[in-house]
């Protein structure tokens, strides 16, 4: 039978006994209820499933469970601390940065790996990080907005 | 076909329900048996919008042949105020993006003067909500906002009657605010809770109930955040596909190898042998369920089936398919689509210049992010569903007929929902996981795969259209002739003044399943007049623009080209080297756009679509922030259709079911965008989600012609795509 998985997800240790070759993703959404990543294409072309795998913004629905063995897994749902929003949840919500929402937990999750790497990025620097990211309602340039919006609040914050 | 009426008694033209909503018959015929239901509300105060002569509804749509919805049921809509002052209303309509949640809550709040967050809106569930024909046609704002309005204003009425009598004083005495009734005098208030006194009061509205006009809107006319914004940024919205229920299987259903396949042979053995998966087979139907998406892919794959496939026609050879195939039903809608006036011939004699062009549109897809999804699951022979659809009541009959039930014993809810476009209004997957789940005896959820999406679906229709007129000199149109094949009768009639005209739509036999998509033909149709009439400016030496407005009397269109136009700088400078500008302006579904396109072109190299400026009036705003970004996100829609969206298929095969070979617009085809919003709080506000999109392709056509001197003539004018 299957051997178990260890792994983080959200700071918390985790230990998974089903097939290894499962997509994250379902794992994420199935057995740990995290269903915040959502399934978009299964082919890591439209960014709705997007996690950090050790900070690394990652297509969960193309990356198989046992590739994430002893890897931090960050999702949607772990990065608001102790109630407060994260700046780039607060930021998609002032500038309206969404219609339907589905694709808008991968945008942040996304943003967050592009902010992690390049605190004040342009637009161009933005549209090629978030490149791989549909938004089929078409709010792109309210994304760009609150990303920049997000990088203010978090320069206010740093003071 | 029906007509809808209009409400409002203005100037709001017919509007096109969909030619293209979907009335196949249903794919899988079962049978299943019959019980009860009841709806319970609580105590307290309810209003009713009971609908009569003086109708605001939408007609449900009616199904050739007679079968479907058995007309309007009588009530509209309906608010109910507990005995703590929570105010629920209950519609029909769904949420999939387009913030029809917060702008009816809007208008809720502004007839009882709270604030909008306070509303709780139960919306698309069908043992709770009034009957709704479904959310398409841009109908929520001209039809669904004036009935919960009034319901709202009765509710009001309502309130300050009980308050008057408990106090003992006239109700003109008496104000509505922050959720209280306060008489000044006394400075006694009373709180909507407070006032119910425990009762459970039905009332029903007056003819004569008065609703807060547009120029003395508070809380309607403003940019109220999305309401359960903060539900969606930290993942905790439950969309179709996020649900679970107790002892919930996962669905796969076998696909045929082609379209109008028919089964020859299958083998069902070896994933029967599976522990814990279900497999059914009913006829045509071949579907398993299991404990895990995986396991149910695993058991899927067990399957050998054996399809006999039929050649059909490809998207090399559609255009002249659609022309050669007719079909019955040309015009439809009571002649509309086709109209005659004056004598082309005469007209035609008449002009100095004659013109004579085809364009061409190619089958797109819809592509919601959330693909269609449905949760099904049995409980003493009622049947509830969780699907994402823009036709909630819709499916509720679908799934009545499907499984010979009374339609009572059916509920159908749908969670705010993945988008749409016009692409969600069927109920395939409600179907396919209601009929796992009855076999299986436990709940299923079925998510149609991205390819399923792509494929299964339906899409907007291809369509060829031939355009003839005539011009004078003077830049007065002559003759304007016009016939659309299969693509749709949408604002197929130009507002241009033109002396002689003969429109005609012609009904095609489609080799792929066709639908409803976001303004739906007026694309196709907005595109080849605009362009052909920016042909028609250029033959004659008119600045486009110029020549638009000296052949248009409509003061709403004339308004937003002009608008559009200023903010642009139409006219003031002029474009660069290897860059164009464009312009283009249509009516649909009783608002008006116009989009300015500035495009920029290398020698041999891809097209840049460097700036779009768009101008849209839609008559009284209730949210400006969503609707201009309802505005944005059409005209980014529409920039995929205008430059590289289109379906590739031969012999029932999509050829590009995939992200990967369908290109959608991404963050860098986004170009620096203006919206400019004309509000006329003297006119009823009419829906926005669709019209935005109809400008984009001709602005963008024109700009390429205007830079390069090559005139587009087929949608998508740039498949290979326009990165720089």
């Amino acid at each position: 039978m299957a051997k178990p998985v260890e792994l983080h997800v959200n700071d918390r240790k985790i230990r998974l006994d089903t097939e290894s070759e499962r997509s994250l993703l379902s794992v994420l959404r199935d057995d740990l209820d995290l269903t915040g990543c959502k399934y978009g294409c299964g082919e890591g072309q439209c960014g709705a499933c997007t996690v950090l795998i050790d900070g690394k913004a990652t297509r969960s629905c193309i990356t198989s469970l046992g590739d994430c063995a002893g890897k931090s897994i960050t999702t949607i749902e772990g990065i608001s601390r102790g109630g407060h929003l994260h700046p780039l949840q607060k930021a998609f919500m002032d500038a309206g940065a969404m219609q339907c929402g589905y694709c808008t937990t991968g945008m942040i999750m996304s943003g967050c790996a592009l902010l992690a790497k390049n605190q004040t990025p342009t637009n161009k620097e933005i549209a090629r990080a978030m490149e791989g990211n549909i938004c089929r309602c078409g709010t792109y340039s309210r994304i760009v907005q609150a990303i920049h919006q997000a990088v203010d609040s978090m320069k206010g914050a740093g003071k | 076909m029906n007509t809808p009426t209009t409400n409002t008694g203005l100037m709001t033209p017919e509007i096109e329900l969909e030619r293209y909503e979907l009335f196949e018959d249903l794919p899988y015929e079962f049978a299943l048996d019959r019980r009860d239901f009841c709806k319970v509300l609580g105590g307290g105060i309810v209003v009713c919008l009971l609908l009569g002569s003086e109708s605001l509804a939408q007609q449900p749509p009616r199904r050739p042949g007679g079968r479907g919805p058995a007309g309007p049921q009588e009530i509209g809509a309906w608010l109910h105020i507990d005995e703590k002052g929570t105010i629920t209303v209950y519609t029909g309509k769904v949420e999939v993006g387009q913030n029809v949640r917060t702008a009816l809550s809007q208008v809720v709040a502004e007839e009882l003067r709270v604030p909008a967050s306070t509303i709780t809106m139960v919306m698309a569930d069908t043992d709770r909500t009034p009957f709704d024909a479904g959310t398409f046609g841009s109908q929520s704002m001209p039809n669904m906002a004036p009935q919960l309005r009034r319901v709202a204003a009765a509710a009001r009425d309502v309130l300050l009657d009980l308050a008057a009598e408990q106090a003992k004083v006239e109700r003109d005495q008496l104000t509505v605010a922050g959720g209280k009734v306060t008489h000044a005098g006394s400075k006694r208030s009373f709180s909507f809770g407070d006032l119910t006194q425990g009762k459970k009061l039905t009332k029903a509205v007056r003819a004569d109930v008065r609703t807060t006009p547009a120029s003395e809107w508070k809380i309607a006319g403003t940019s109220v955040p999305k309401l359960h914004a903060a539900s969606i940024v930290t993942g905790k919205h439950r969309y179709t596909t996020d649900l679970k229920r107790p002892g919930m299987l996962y669905g796969k259903v076998l696909r045929p190898a082609a379209f109008n396949a028919t089964l020859a042979s299958v083998k069902l053995k070896d994933a029967e042998a599976i522990h814990g998966v279900t497999v059914v087979r009913d006829g045509e139907f071949i579907g398993v369920a299991a404990a895990s998406e995986h396991a149910a892919e695993q058991a899927l794959a067990k399957i050998q089936a054996e399809w006999k496939t039929t050649p059909q026609p490809s998207d090399k050879e559609i255009f002249e398919y659609l022309k050669k195939n007719r079909a019955e039903g040309g015009g439809g809608f009571g002649g509309r689509g086709n109209f005659e006036s004056g004598s082309m011939e005469k007209g035609l004699a008449a002009a100095d210049h004659k013109l004579q062009a085809t364009y061409t549109i190619a089958y797109i897809a819809h592509v919601p992010l959330e693909p269609r999804a449905a949760v099904a699951e049995w409980n003493d022979g009622k049947l509830t569903v969780w699907t994402g659809t823009q036709r909630p009541f819709g499916v509720r009959s679908d799934l009545a007929r499907t499984f010979n039930v009374p339609a009572e014993k059916v509920r159908v809810i749908v969670p705010d929902t993945g988008s749409g476009y016009g692409g969600k209004h069927s109920g395939e997957t409600a179907i396919e996981a209601a009929r796992l789940a009855k076999a299986a005896g436990k709940p299923v959820k079925l998510v149609w795969t991205r390819e399923e999406e792509f494929t299964w679906a339906y899409f907007r229709p291809a369509g060829v259209i031939d355009v003839n007129a005539g011009v004078r000199n003077d830049g007065l149109l002559t003759a304007w002739e016009f016939h659309n094949y299969n693509s749709g009768g949408s604002s197929i009639r130009p507002l241009y003044e033109i002396p002689n005209q003969k429109i005609a739509f012609h009904s095609a036999r489609s080799p792929l399943r066709q639908g409803s998509y976001r303004a739906l033909a007026a694309t196709a149709n907005t595109f080849a007049r605009e362009s052909h009439i920016d042909d028609l400016a250029h033959t004659v030496k008119f600045d486009p623009l110029e020549f638009r407005l000296k052949n248009l009397k409509d003061a709403r269109l004339r308004a937003v080209l002009e608008a559009a136009a200023k903010h642009f700088g139409w006219g003031k400078t002029k474009p660069g080297d290897g860059h164009g500008f464009g312009i283009a302006g249509g009516f649909e579904k009783g608002s008006y756009v116009a989009t300015c396109a500035e495009v920029a072109m290398k020698k041999g190299g891809p097209i840049q679509v460097v700036r779009l400026v768009t101008a849209f009036e839609c008559g009284a705003i209730v949210n400006p922030d969503h609707l201009k970004n309802q505005v944005e996100g059409a005209v980014v829609m529409g920039l995929g259709g205008a430059l590289f969206e289109a379906i590739r298929f031969e012999n029932g095969k999509i050829q590009n079911a995939s992200f990967k070979h369908y290109r959608v617009p991404r963050f860098s085809d986004v170009p620096a965008m203006e919206t400019v919003l004309l509000d006329r709080k003297d006119l009823p506000s009419a829906g926005a989600g669709e019209t935005p999109i109809i400008a984009v392709a001709p602005a963008i056509g024109n700009a390429i012609f205007q830079a390069s001197g090559v005139r587009l003539r087929s949608m998508p004018m740039a498949p290979n795509g326009i990165k720089g």
